[in-house]
């Protein structure tokens, strides 16, 4: 098994900050922290599950919260940053006040079963609305459109209602 | 399961600790705690074995307080969600 370093688990995320229009957050002490975590769940599960929950170890269980999670994406557009807040969007990276508080947003044990909502729906009713990027077609499912179009770059703007 | 205790000066609390050992929200509780002198015990809950993991989970529900980490209990009725120094004052300074 390859050797997981700070610096792989470093560049996966900025690579995934990068592709969503996201920041990896500024204060680096906290950064390293968030990457030690990651490293450390790696480790010990097989996956980067969240340093800030507790998984399971079992990958059914705990897949919505393996790094990026099933909730960074909705947290980033109402709070500005992720639950552990590893990611943060423009607005939090630039300013110098203290970081958004972020609710837990995934749902209890008892709620959220196996599998995720989105792939449980069944039939025409959509867990999520889908957005297309009006400059080159990317389709996304998910609550808001991405910061930025991960093919194209368009902006947020660029982004319209599909279904 | 076996809780750490950290010693210090303010003690008229009861202040039990809830934490992962990942979660840099829980170092900066436990930082925070220590350097305000305040006497607390902790522990690690995702190095627990199985079976105490489920005794903290319900324990931490039997307070009203939602799953997330770090929950700091006081008194064993506060229940404080996350790194939140005004809640963690407001409880420890009264």
């Amino acid at each position: 098994m390859t050797e997981i370093t700070i610096d792989m688990v470093r560049k996966r995320a900025e690579a995934d900050a990068k592709t969503y229009g996201y920041h990896l957050v500024p204060d680096p002490e906290l950064l390293q922290a968030f990457l030690e975590g990651l490293k450390v769940n790696e480790e010990r599960y097989g996956s980067p599950s969240c340093p800030c929950r507790l998984a399971s170890g079992k990958f059914e269980y705990d897949r919505d919260i393996i790094c990026p999670c099933d909730y960074r994406d909705p947290d980033v557009a109402e709070f500005g940053a992720c639950y552990c807040r590893l990611y943060v969007n423009n607005d939090v990276c630039e300013s110098k006040k203290e970081l958004p508080t972020v609710p837990e947003r995934r749902p209890t044990a008892a709620h959220r079963g196996k599998a995720p909502a989105v792939e449980q729906t069944a039939g025409t009713e959509l867990a999520l609305p889908v957005w297309r990027c009006r400059v080159c077609g990317y389709l996304c499912a998910r609550e808001t459109p991405p910061e930025v179009c991960p093919i194209c770059k368009a902006k947020k703007e660029r982004f319209q209602r599909f279904m | 399961m076996q809780f750490s205790k950290v010693q210090g000066k303010q003690n008229k609390h009861k202040v039990v600790l809830y934490a992962l050992s990942t979660c840099v929200w829980c170092k900066m509780t436990k930082q925070f705690l220590k350097n305000s002198g305040i006497e607390y015990e902790y522990i690690d809950v995702d190095l627990c074995e199985e079976e105490d993991k489920q005794k903290i989970r319900q324990h931490i529900q039997s307070k009203g307080g939602p799953l997330g980490y770090p929950t700091t209990i006081v008194d064993d009725k506060v229940v404080i969600t996350g790194f939140r120094k005004d809640l963690l004052k407001e409880a420890l300074e009264t």
